[in-house]
């Protein structure tokens, strides 16, 4: 900060001072801003594939479908199949596989999303949606399993934490392609 | 256009497009429309007549009577934006409105009627709105008419609290208020934003019957902020550094990946919109600006950019917004949004009176720079005519074109494509839709950027359709 500061300074001083015809300083450091403390970063979170960041804690399918029970059913449907009444509209989580090719493609977490990290990381970003990001760590571990276990993704037994979590072998994992923009076929 | 072979929609695809066609309908009906005659008959005047026809049909001298009241107690009420003055009969026969008693911020004209209208998606904070692009004037989009898409409604956030933190792979993470970030030098540029759903009802038939419904996920302003280029150099970049994530402060903490490329390229950490500050809608205090790039990408109520060497892979960039093809493989970080144009006049649900001349008039935009040209043609695509280019290309900003039309009463079928600067030509529907399939009841859903058809009718009667 102190040499941020400093150059602001000399920059300032040359554009005042300077005698030489033409001569000018581009300011390239303005030295505004805070530094971010350890404790301040530590409230944001963004989990990606790899599973950094993801916290300490773990859960099962048997605590999950509680916790679905009580935060997530009244949208996403007891059996998770979705609830499109007017006013909520909560997406249907299960089934689809198979279907992305066909005429009429489903699109939950068990058919079309490659990594279950995104999962973790949305529930406990922004779900429930009346209360977001009021889970526990445990209770998103556990919810997780829930969704992953009803999917057919991971048994019934398996602990989710941050190491078994990025390891889940989604069956949608190989279903995405880079965009292809523009398209060749439209050249001729 | 025939449908065999296309997918049908299922149960909850087609509640949805009815509910947008009825609300579309119910928008149609509700328009208070310009009595100009100059006007006349150009523009639907169905809400209008709806409510005579209701004056007429009320019968007795009492109806009649309770109808006019009705209708005065109607009219009175000013529309959104605007506050009801009498009229009198000859404003230059007696003083006007003293100055400043607005209390210093002006509203817009009481008989200026044009409102964003709501796409009915069952939950009212994880929807969106369409911009009037029939009613535009020029390039810019009004604040107030900017088209919204929010995954967790608008929230309220006092800038003297809001803070901005850039992370991650940066030599010193770094927290910047909205004073340290108003100090910095800005930049004032002009872009539209287009949500990259635009036209999703529109893959498999013709759906919504105005352009505001086909069209009205686009906006123009004019946007000042900091360059992304400028605070990186502050923060300092570290070896590796490949992709940005960017968080917003709303219920949705919406997160999307961005290439570093595209943030040193042209990024803008925006606090101002067309002269003011950007609109609560908008992302107020601070939103990130992508020119070019898909809608979701231009994180709202932005608070966070964390630097980093892969993607991560969040919600939106994974499993809503990634595009899936024919062959079952989806898109992903389609980002963007390719070249595209609109006729807006004449367009559906318009009348045009009979026969003579009419100005076709247009929006054209595109992800990939400026626009180079825009062609328009009467009769479905088969003879293009070159339009007027009615305000100066700019980069990843909207152009209005214009066309002088001498209808000789025939049917025609009006369509508009545009080249951008790097040659590439605005495709049909069948082109895209032979690409990518047409699976699902909305196709691949995001990236629809065809040629649009409005059919005219020996009626004048304007309407969508897939020629």
């Amino acid at each position: 900060m102190s040499t941020h500061k400093k150059s602001l300074a000399l920059a300032i001083g040359a554009l005042l001072f300077s005698t030489a015809a033409g001569a000018q300083s581009i300011i390239d450091h303005y030295g505004f801003g805070k530094p971010a403390t350890d404790q301040e970063m530590a409230k944001y979170f963004a989990i990606p594939p790899s599973g950094k960041g993801l916290p300490p804690g773990s859960g099962t399918a048997k605590a999950g479908a509680t916790v679905f029970a009580e935060n997530c059913a009244a949208c996403h449907g007891d059996k998770l199949e979705g609830n499109p009444a007017k006013g909520i509209g909560g997406d249907k989580l299960l089934g689809g596989r198979g279907t992305l090719a066909s005429k009429a493609p489903v699109k939950t977490v068990e058919s079309y999303w490659p990594y279950a990290t995104t999962l973790f990381d949305y529930i406990k970003r922004a779900m429930p949606f009346s209360a977001p990001g009021s889970l526990t760590d445990d209770q998103v571990y556990s919810v997780v399993a829930y969704i992953l276990s009803e999917g057919k993704v991971i048994k019934p037994t398996e602990v989710m934490n941050a190491q078994t979590l990025p390891k889940v072998a989604m069956p949608n994992r190989d279903g995405f392609i880079p965009d292809s923009r523009p398209e060749l076929e439209l050249y001729k | 256009m025939k449908n065999d072979g296309r997918a049908v929609y299922d149960a909850k695809a087609r509640h949805m497009a009815e509910q947008m066609m009825l609300a579309e309908q119910r928008h149609i009906a509700q328009r208070i429309e310009d009595e100009c005659d100059c006007k006349e008959g150009m523009f639907p005047q169905r809400g209008l007549s709806s409510r005579r026809g209701f004056l007429f049909a009320a019968g007795s001298a009492a109806g009649a009577l309770g109808a006019m009241r009705l209708a005065h107690a109607e009219a009175a009420k000013a529309p959104p934006g605007a506050v009801h003055f009498d009229v009198p009969d000859d404003p230059t026969k007696e003083q006007g409105r003293p100055v400043a008693a607005d209390g210093g911020y002006g509203s817009r004209s009481q008989f200026e009627t044009e409102v964003r209208v709501r796409f009915p998606t069952a939950n009212e904070n994880t929807s969106w709105s369409f911009t009037p692009l029939d009613k535009g004037l020029g390039n810019i989009t009004p604040s107030g008419l900017h088209f919204e898409r929010h995954h967790g409604g608008i929230p309220t956030i006092d800038p003297a609290r809001h803070t901005m933190l850039i992370h991650g792979m940066v030599n010193k993470p770094t927290t910047f208020s909205m004073t340290d970030i108003k100090r910095l030098p800005s930049v004032t540029r002009k872009h539209f934003i287009e949500c990259s759903g635009n036209g999703l009802t529109e893959w498999n038939k013709p759906t919504l019957k105005t352009v505001q419904g086909t069209h009205g996920l686009l906006s123009t302003s004019e946007w000042t902020g900091v360059q992304f280029a400028t605070f990186a150099r502050e923060v300092g970049l570290k070896e590796g550094a490949a992709w940005v994530l960017a968080e917003g402060s709303d219920a949705a903490v919406m997160t999307r990946s961005i290439p570093l490329e595209k943030m040193l390229k042209d990024a803008l950490i925006v606090y101002g919109q067309n002269g003011e500050a950007i609109r609560p809608e908008q992302g107020y205090p601070l939103r990130l600006l992508l020119p070019g790039y898909e809608g979701n990408t231009h994180i709202k109520w932005l608070r966070r950019l964390e630097v980093s060497d892969k993607p991560f892979m969040t919600r939106e960039e994974t499993s809503k917004y990634t595009d899936l093809l024919g062959n079952g493989k989806a898109r992903m970080f389609s980002l963007d949004m390719d070249a595209k144009s609109v006729i807006t006049f004449p367009s559906g649900d318009m009348k045009l009176p009979g026969p003579g001349f009419y100005n076709i008039q247009g929006l054209a935009w595109t992800g990939r720079g400026r626009i180079q040209s825009v062609d328009v043609s009467m009769d479905g695509g088969k003879t293009w005519y070159p339009a007027r280019i009615d305000s100066a290309p700019e980069p990843m900003c909207t152009v209005r074109f214009s066309f002088p039309w001498l209808w000789d009463g025939k049917a025609a079928v009006l369509q508009s494509r545009c080249i951008d600067e790097t040659g590439y030509v605005q495709p049909t529907l069948k082109q895209l839709i032979a690409i990518r399939g047409d699976n699902g009841p909305f196709g691949s859903i995001y990236h629809l950027n065809a040629i649009q058809s409005w059919a005219v009718s020996e009626t004048g009667d304007v309407s969508n359709v897939h020629a």
